[in-house]
């Protein structure tokens, strides 16, 4: 059979960017970020195991600034990743396809993960300096 | 230019993929990771410390080891979906689609593996 080109359909770059589509690369971008945490869960709960020295030298590399802005972006990704995730199951069962119900979801997902990040920061810090 | 018809070229060669067992599955433990993640959400944060034999003592719990098992077995396979889907829709040459997806899966049970182990070391106090 001959080989032609055959048509393709619109690619990304052709749509207006807007929340629905920015969301769902969020959610994907949030999950990728979350598969990477699922190596600092291993690493952490093997340092645990090892004993009291490698627990301390795991949590001394959390604890430094680079560490904590990882465990801050973990915090958001998981936060968001859960609730847009909830977002997913309730279309997967027919409901809140509305241009509105849609579009309010999507801001509960994001400033819910965003307050939500703050308010973990916040209860951390909290413990950290009594 | 074969002589076969449209419908003899696709008889006996399967389905194209496995349907929706992928699609379900992530579905599946999706719901299950929403208890379970926020069960070791909020543990954390009421810890009074983050400190070796705080942490050590409350995962060493039956309740916490196991339900810890159940999110790292549970979280693993869910990320090993999704990852999975990530690397079919942008790497496209087959050789490396291939390599790259038993790569995937190597490293999911690499790491799966070795979280599974070290709460069961914490459990049994070895």
């Amino acid at each position: 059979m001959p080989v032609r080109d055959r048509p393709l359909s619109p690619h990304l770059q052709v749509y207006r960017w807007q929340i629905g589509n920015t969301l769902s690369i969020l959610h994907r971008v949030t999950g990728i970020g979350l598969a990477l945490g699922i190596v600092a869960l291993c690493y952490w709960l093997s340092a645990l195991a090892g004993g009291e020295g490698s627990y301390d030298e795991a949590l001394h590399r959390f604890a430094n600034p680079v560490g904590q802005i990882f465990l801050m972006g973990w915090t958001f990704a998981f936060l968001y990743h859960l609730l847009n995730g909830v977002r997913h199951l309730f279309w997967d069962a027919g409901y809140g396809f509305e241009r509105t119900a849609r579009h309010a979801s999507g801001w509960v997902a994001v400033l819910g993960a965003l307050v939500g990040t703050v308010c973990v920061c916040w209860l951390v810090w909290r413990g950290a300096h009594p | 230019m074969s002589l076969q018809t449209s419908l003899g070229r696709v008889l006996g060669r399967g389905s194209a993929k496995d349907g929706t067992g992928h699609w379900w599955a992530q579905r599946v433990t999706s719901v299950a990771l929403i208890p379970l993640t926020l069960w070791l959400f909020f543990s954390l944060l009421m810890l009074p410390d983050f400190g070796y034999t705080t942490v050590r003592t409350w995962l060493a719990l039956p309740t916490s080891s196991f339900i810890a098992l159940l999110l790292v077995a549970v979280s693993t396979y869910h990320s090993y979906l999704g990852t999975t889907v990530v690397i079919e829709d942008y790497v496209h040459a087959v050789g490396l689609k291939v390599l790259s997806l038993m790569l995937l899966r190597f490293l999911y049970v690499l790491f799966g593996g070795a979280s599974l182990f070290a709460i069961l070391r914490i459990a049994f106090g070895s």
